[in-house]
Order: structure tokens, then C-alpha cells, then sequence
């Protein structure tokens, strides 16, 4: 159910996760002690491709890692297997991408 | 009618009985049934099932061998908790003065307390829990250095007797019936580690697979509960370790 290729994608995807979380929350902190606007944050973010690059980064790990780890969660508790298994991690996969990338696009590219 | 009595002193007890619950059934289904068995000294829980089997009831299925904590058969639930029943004492599991004695979670059962192990033995093989030659009859024996560091990671695995308590033990076995468990996986990892096997990267491919050690969650029941103290999760992350690394050295 969980091969090398997964353990090893869900392993790696954490570590890429670990970093870029802690620098989510302390720019959140950063952001907040000057009282900034969503109208000034995003006015730093958008046009900048380090923060492109930050989180599109952190919502391509996400999706991996989620999708990997509800699939372990689905298999153990209901059983689920096959075809239907590898169509739900492909599934939440895909919606957790494109509902992150939707959100990074409108924060640091429009 | 079970009695109080002063456990610690090692008195008489032959007045006192237990409340034994008994699991009977097979494969289709069944419940517990109710005996009253009298207590001894030092009286084990598989004296207490043998004891249901000679004057009780004869068609009681059960199983064990060498009564000393060796062969690993007689593995069963005891109040809901994987047990060697040889080496169990039923003093120190009464609870409300009552126990209960299942078969092995985990595992079909064949009839009453006696589970099939054929799954179990079947997941040692596939996690090539066997002997990889390295030499031949005619080759002078491999030495072995006991202070090396492989050598004292084999060493903490060899005690293993194939009970099946850490098996039984194991939830992500139970949510996972691909998973080969913690047994086969330290076995696999005692090979692993031994100077005179040669399949080092046949186990590294077995135990990577869809069933392989990447399943287990770490929880530790196989350690918690494995009578010898062994610790097969230990075992389980060394193999872990093992096949990241040769994952690694695959791709450069």
C-alpha cells in the first residue's frame, strides 16, 4: 500500500514542508507587528518571484504530503484499495494543487 | 466463587477458583464460555487452559509445545492483550478477579484458542526472512567478529521464537493486511545485518514493496508487548534507514 517510492515522496516533501512553515509563520508574525493591510502585503508580494517560488513550493509539498498520508488513512480505516485508492490520492492531489496554486497566483502573480 | 486470597505469600489457594472466559468458535464466528477453574501456586495461563481441556471439556483446541517460553506457540489473547500463555502468570492478569483468554488477534482461526499461522510464516518468506547462502559446503566457514557492529545488531534480533505476539500486537497489521509485520521484518533486519548472508539487497527489495516496513507507524505495540523484550520496531526503522540509503545510491 505504501511502497519506497511514496514513504520516500512523503518523507521529502516533510522536510521541504518543515522549513517553509516555520518561515510562514514567522513572516505572519513580522507582518502583523506594524499592523499592514492585506492592500500593503499584497503589495509586496505580488510581481515577486521569491514568494512565487516560497509558496508554490510549500503547495506542491503540501499537496504530495496530504495526498500520501490520507491515502494511508483511507486504506487503514476503510479498507479501500485499487483503483478507487489511487483515484482518491490522485484526487485530493490535484484539488489540494489546484486550490493552493489558485491561491499562490493571486497572491504573488496578479 | 472466587476468593480473596494472599497472592503474594504463595499460600494454598486449592479452595479458590478463577473466572475463566474462554473464546470458543472457529472461522465462522463464536463467544466466550464461562468455567470455573481452581487456583494454584504458580499457576500459569496455560496451565488454567489445560486445565479446562483434561476435566472440563476435551473438545478445547489450543495449542503449544514446550511449556518453557521456547517454541512460541501458545501465543493467545489474555484479557484482550497478546500473551506467551507458558510464561504468564494468571495472578499477575486477573482483573475483577476474572480473565480471558482468546486466540491471537490478527490471524484466522482455526477452532477454539488454535489460530492459523500460515499468514504469518507466509510474510516471513516474502520478506525473505530466510538464509541467502554466500558459500558453499566447501568453503571455509565465513568468521564472524561478535563485537561488530552488524554482529550486535543481529544479536539484538536472534531471540525472536516466531510467537506471533507482536504480530498480534501490530495495528497497522490489522488495518493492513498487506503488511508483512513486525517478526518478518526483523528477521528480515537480523539477516540484514548477518556476515553470513549474502542477500543483503534481495531483503532491501522485499521489504520495500507495497506490504514492506514503510507501513509500520511506529507505534511500538510489537515492542510493548514482545515477551522475550526484543525490539522489532528498532528493527523496523534500521530497515527503514537501510532502504533510504540504498534508495539514494540507486539514483546517483
Amino acid at each position: 500500500m505504501l511502497d519506497m517510492r511514496l514513504y520516500m515522496l512523503q518523507r521529502i516533501t516533510a522536510l521541504i514542508m518543515a522549513p517553509l512553515t516555520l518561515g510562514h509563520i514567522a513572516v505572519m508574525i513580522y507582518a502583523i507587528q506594524d499592523g499592514l493591510t492585506a492592500a500593503e502585503i499584497l503589495g509586496r508580494t505580488q510581481g515577486s518571484l521569491a514568494w512565487f517560488l516560497f509558496y508554490g513550493l510549500f503547495v506542491v509539498a503540501v499537496s504530495i504530503h496530504a495526498a500520501i498520508g490520507l491515502r494511508v488513512i483511507l486504506h487503514e480505516t476503510l479498507g479501500v484499495k485499487g483503483a478507487a485508492l489511487r483515484l482518491f490520492t490522485w484526487g485530493v492531489g490535484l484539488v489540494l494543487l489546484a486550490m493552493g496554486g489558485r491561491a499562490v497566483w493571486a497572491v504573488t502573480v496578479l | 466463587m472466587f476468593c480473596h486470597g494472599d497472592w503474594s505469600t504463595g499460600l494454598s489457594l486449592e479452595r479458590e477458583e478463577l473466572e475463566v472466559a474462554i473464546w470458543r468458535g472457529d472461522a465462522t464466528g463464536g463467544g466466550f464460555e464461562a468455567f470455573r477453574v481452581p487456583a494454584q501456586d504458580s499457576q500459569t495461563v496455560l496451565d488454567v487452559v489445560a486445565w479446562v481441556q483434561q476435566n472440563e471439556d476435551p473438545t478445547l483446541s489450543y495449542r503449544f509445545a514446550c511449556r518453557v517460553g521456547m517454541c512460541g506457540s501458545c501465543a493467545m489473547m489474555v484479557n484482550g492483550v497478546p500473551r506467551w500463555t507458558c510464561r504468564t502468570h494468571v495472578k499477575k492478569v486477573l482483573k475483577d478477579k476474572k480473565v480471558t483468554v482468546a486466540p491471537l488477534r490478527n490471524l484466522p482461526v482455526i477452532k477454539d484458542l488454535a489460530t492459523d499461522m500460515d499468514p504469518f510464516f507466509d510474510k516471513w518468506i516474502k520478506a525473505a526472512g530466510v538464509h541467502h547462502p554466500s558459500k558453499t559446503r566447501d568453503d571455509p566457514i565465513e568468521p564472524v567478529d561478535p563485537s561488530s557492529a552488524t554482529r550486535l545488531e543481529a544479536d539484538t534480533g536472534i531471540e525472536c521464537i516466531n510467537c506471533s505476539v507482536c504480530y498480534a500486537a501490530c495495528d497497522t497489521v490489522t488495518g493492513n493486511a498487506e503488511y508483512l509485520g513486525p517478526a518478518a521484518l526483523q528477521r528480515a533486519w537480523t539477516l540484514y545485518n548477518d556476515a553470513k548472508d549474502a542477500g543483503q539487497q534481495t531483503i532491501l527489495d522485499a521489504v520495500a514493496g507495497n506490504g514492506g516496513c514503510h507501513n509500520c507507524h511506529s507505534q511500538g505495540s510489537c515492542t510493548l508487548h514482545c515477551p522475550n523484550e526484543l525490539n522489532p520496531m528498532k528493527a523496523i526503522a534500521g530497515l527503514k534507514r537501510a532502504t533510504a540509503a540504498s534508495f539514494f545510491k540507486k539514483r546517483k
